[in-house]
């Protein structure tokens, strides 16, 4: 009698999947490439909180960053529509069906430039929305061009400076409405995990602005994008520890240091304050210390605002609970009743 | 009080002049926002009321104060109801326009003026009735504020005693107007018609020939504007997303709508809304939207003018490649650029039709009423969705902005059908699916819906290269195999547009070719050109684009075809020249009128007598 070696128990999440189930198709873009390491990030947040693939939305632009979508949870239904436009596309989307869980991938093209106004009225209507820039300073498709997040003086490879300011997608989204904003580099795994699943469990619009560096088009001396400029100007706000809902909180760091953020579904962000005396539910605080940062160069990271109390989109037309999309016929055709009174009024 | 001695015109005419009843146009000029609206819309309504076919036309200036606008309304005992070009009866309320409107009438028009212009004094061919607004406003009015807008309901009450418009019709048309909610707006405007009929009773000799009398041929019918009546279309075509962004003319469509929605889709139970209507920061967003939107399921309608139509042509390029339903009413007015904001064309045929970069084309349907706006709409949810591409409802300004004497609406008994999607259960079944898949050789592949409860649900939506299965692709047959599908599902479509209606003639040699509004003036230009010519004429009106095998049969069985359009560069025959054959476009005549104005029988009847050389 011979004896096989049992294989050893797969991994799996709190929905009995394995990671596998959340990975897309084979990425791409280029070695090296920031939007890589955010699209990992981004399968690993959805494995470990348990999120069923296909009850999530992927949504992008046109662009490096827009081609991510197609790199995660192949499981999800995926629209890649046109330049700048994402935002208009989700909202509707999420709209015909508000049981989904909506996530957008962009770029600094994208969202600074050609979809500026899309971006600043999505974050104006509050939209449940997970929106991820990947923010590298650069066009990257078209092979180098400044965008709009370009820090003033930045170079390209060619030695030309940028002699615009750039816009702060950060500063944007705080001034716009967004109720969950924060910055992360593609860099930092621990911070970043930690934003990708406070977004996924807030209820409103969550910005996360990813610097990304570019490493065809932007990663040389004299970029403030590249990976060096960020591993010395990255300028951590706190500490982050997302805590599930379905795990008990590890006691581990002395209260009173600690400033715990109840989330929506009964998640629990943690944030240990490093040095900086900051509120991330303050408003002004953040525009602030944003302004600031930028005067220093530097690159402030973490939790910049966050507001779980106000009305998302949905709430403020007043909408069904049940996926529009799929009302039976019953419930969208008024009857005849309706007409005949419509009828009697023109008469 | 002075009295009004006959006008020369009558004099000369003879004592005994034969009365035109029910056959006459009236015009009033006034300047824009003076609340002139209420004051056409009851005398219009009050005709209506006494069973005589009408029609009202508003010809108004973009501005929202201060510039002339004129207000024509038609009664015609034969039924039409397209622009009469001759003023019959001219109400002259605007001193900047009197003297231009006067010079302009033909001979034996009648006119109700300020007394103050002096008009009289223009054209003894003409019937002449001052009237002392000012003075007879002060008495019903005695708040000044208020005297601007009452004004106008005194010339009502002059006209109703002119015409012979019975006023207690006028009445009833004031409480219809104001509703219960304005009793005292209502008795204000009634105080003012009434001083104007009694005036008019005292002072004003009639001398000219026209009158009301009740007839019977309105009961039954309804007074709507295309606008809410495609509102109306979309509440009841089962619509769950709209979005807009303002512009005229198409504005009214959604604001009408927010108000059908509210009434007759909010859950009773719940208290909660059964659709979502978003005003967009521009037209992109607004297609983006609705894009979304049908993506993932629901029905989704945009309403937009030309500008806009310009605008969305890159979205609509997306939706015709990756194959996502939608209905989009584009409410037409005069282009190129901003054009005549306030007038109306069928200039958008061409540009839509084939709308956005690469190889596209895309379903329009022509609406020629109300009853076709409401019945349009629901079928081009259902014509969207079975054909997962944007279809196109093309109104104008005229249609939908302007109010029609219009038969009921039918309800739509028909269920609403969703076109090819696949839920959780067939997929168990099929064990996958492949979305741009022609499985049934109609060149329509079957579709899932995102939030569908299954592991093989999801798809990839690219504007990009993309193969049977939805992966991304730039291989040559890949391409050149999904475009060729998506032109065969083109080629489907014709035997599922609306049919035109067609009225063959045995003893006609020409036919003609119209779609949309031109259907009321070209009626009335074949009975012209049949009374005062002898020349019997054949009918096809076109109900939709991409044409069907009628339009060939039509062309065959007449010598010369005409087609009619309102738009400098015949686009709809520019549209025939792409698929006919040369010998059938050989026959093709083209009738153009562009003028912003809706379009009128005479201009159609001069232009074809000069045409066939009459």
């Amino acid at each position: 009698m011979s004896t096989t070696p049992a294989p050893p128990p797969k991994r799996v999440n709190r929905i009995g999947l394995e990671v596998l189930s959340y990975k897309g198709a084979k990425t791409t873009l280029c070695a090296g490439c920031g939007h890589n390491a955010i699209s990992e990030r981004v399968i690993e947040a959805f494995y470990e909180l348990g999120v069923q693939p296909w009850s999530v939305a992927k949504f992008s632009g046109i662009g490096c960053s827009s081609k991510s979508p197609a790199y995660f949870l192949g499981l999800a239904h995926g629209f890649n529509g046109v330049h700048g436009r994402m935002p208009s596309i989700a909202t509707g989307a999420m709209l015909a069906n508000r049981t989904m869980l909506g996530i957008g991938v962009t770029g600094d093209g994208d969202t600074a430039s050609i979809g500026l106004g899309q971006y600043m009225h999505l974050l104006r209507r509050n939209l449940p929305f997970i929106y991820i820039i990947e923010n590298n300073g650069v066009y990257g498709l078209t092979k180098g061009q400044f965008s709009a997040t370009a820090d003033l003086g930045s170079k390209l490879k060619t030695g030309t400076a940028n002699d615009l300011p750039p816009f702060d997608c950060c500063s944007l989204a705080l001034q716009c409405g967004a109720t969950f904003v924060a910055r992360s580099f593609s860099g930092d795994k621990r911070q970043l995990q930690a934003l990708l699943k406070t977004a996924i469990v807030h209820k409103g619009l969550a910005v996360i602005d990813v610097i990304s560096p570019c490493t065809t088009f932007n990663d040389h001396e004299g970029s403030t994008k590249s990976y060096a400029y960020m591993k010395e100007h990255d300028e951590m706000l706190h500490e982050l520890d997302f805590v599930p809902f379905f795990e008990d909180i590890s006691v581990e760091i002395p209260e009173g240091e600690i400033k715990s953020i109840e989330l929506h579904d009964g998640s629990t962000l943690r944030i240990k304050k490093l040095g900086h005396d900051y509120d991330p539910t303050d408003k002004f605080t953040a525009l602030k210390a944003l302004d600031e940062a930028e005067r220093k160069g530097e690159v402030l990271t973490g939790v910049l605002y966050i507001d779980t109390g106000k009305p998302t989109f949905m709430d403020v037309l007043n909408m069904e609970d049940a996926p529009l999309a799929t009302l039976p016929e019953s419930r969208i055709r008024p009857p005849k009743e309706a007409l005949h009174e419509a009828m009697e009024e023109l008469s | 009080m002075s009295t009004i001695e006959a006008s020369p015109a009558a004099q000369r005419s003879g004592e005994f002049q034969q009365p035109v009843v029910n056959d006459f146009s009236i015009q009033v000029a006034t300047v824009n926002g003076s609340g002139s609206q209420t004051a056409n819309s009851v005398l219009m309504r009050a005709i209506f009321q006494m069973g005589v076919p009408v029609s009202g036309k508003n010809m108004f200036p973009s501005n929202i104060q201060g510039l002339p606008t004129w207000f024509t309304i038609r009664a015609s005992k034969h039924g039409y109801i397209g622009r009469k070009k001759e003023i019959d009866f001219l109400v002259a309320m605007n001193p900047e326009t009197a003297r231009e409107d006067v010079m302009k009438l033909e001979s034996g028009a009648a006119v109700v003026y300020d007394e103050p212009l002096k008009l009289d004094a223009l054209r003894s061919d003409l019937h002449f009735y001052p009237v002392p607004f000012d003075k007879l406003v002060g008495p019903v009015c005695p708040e000044a504020k208020l005297r601007k807008l009452v004004r106008n309901m005194i010339y009502d009450g002059v006209v109703a005693n002119l015409l012979s418009i019975e006023m207690e019709e006028i009445h009833q048309a004031l409480i219809k107007q104001f509703g219960k909610r304005k009793a005292k707006a209502a008795d204000l405007n009634w105080g003012a018609a009434k001083a104007g009929y009694d005036f008019a009773e005292k002072n004003l000799a009639k001398t000219d020939p026209f009158r009301v009398e009740r007839m019977n041929a309105t009961a039954g019918k309804i007074i709507i504007d295309g606008n809410s009546a495609a509102a109306l279309g979309c509440v009841f075509g089962g619509v769950t997303v709209v979005t807009w962004y303002p512009i005229t003319p198409s504005s009214s469509l959604v604001e009408s709508m927010m108000g059908y929605l509210k009434r007759f889709r909010i859950d009773r139970e719940t208290g909660k809304a059964t659709y979502a209507v978003v005003q967009a920061e521009d037209e992109l967003s607004a297609i983006g939207m609705v894009l979304g939107a049908a993506w993932a399921g629901a029905r989704s309608v945009t309403s937009t003018a030309g500008p806009g139509i310009s605008l969305m042509s890159e979205f609509i390029g997306l939706a015709y490649y990756a194959e996502i339903p939608a209905v989009i009413f584009d409410v037409q007015r005069v282009g190129p650029s901003t054009g005549l904001p306030t007038r109306t064309a069928q200039g958008d045929i061409i540009s839509t039709a084939l709308l956005s970069h690469g190889d596209t084309r895309h379903p329009l349907f022509f609406p020629c009423s109300p009853e076709e706006c409401f019945s349009m709409a629901v079928d081009a949810f259902d014509f969207a969705e079975h054909f997962q591409t944007p279809v196109f409802v093309m109104t104008d300004l005229d249609l939908g902005m302007n109010n029609w004497m219009a038969d009921r609406f039918e309800y739509p008994f028909k269920p609403i059908k969703r076109g090819k999607v696949l839920t959780a259960v067939d997929l168990e079944r099929l064990g996958g699916f492949a979305r741009y898949k022609d499985v049934d050789g109609d060149g329509i592949g079957y579709r899932t819906l995102p939030g569908t409860n299954h592991p093989q649900a999801a798809y990839f939506t690219r504007g990009s290269g993309h193969n049977e299965k939805a992966q991304y692709t730039e291989r040559e047959d890949d391409y050149v195999n999904n475009l060729d599908r998506v032109a065969r599902k083109f080629e489907t479509m014709r035997s599922f547009v609306p049919k035109p209606q067609v009225e063959n003639n045995s003893k006609a040699r020409i036919g003609f070719v119209c779609f949309g509004t031109s259907h009321h003036s070209v009626g009335e230009s074949r009975d012209q050109l049949k009374n005062e010519y002898g020349v019997e004429t054949s009918y096809f009106r076109l109900k939709a684009y991409p044409f069907t095998q009628e339009l060939t049969d039509f062309i065959h069985r007449h010598e010369r075809v005409y087609v009619i359009e309102q738009n400098r560069d015949a686009q709809i025959l520019g549209l025939m020249r792409l698929e006919l054959t040369a010998q059938d476009i050989a026959k093709l005549r083209s009738v153009r009128y562009y003028g912003g104005l809706p379009l009128d029988a005479r201009t159609v009847t001069d232009d074809i007598v000069r045409q066939e050389g009459l």
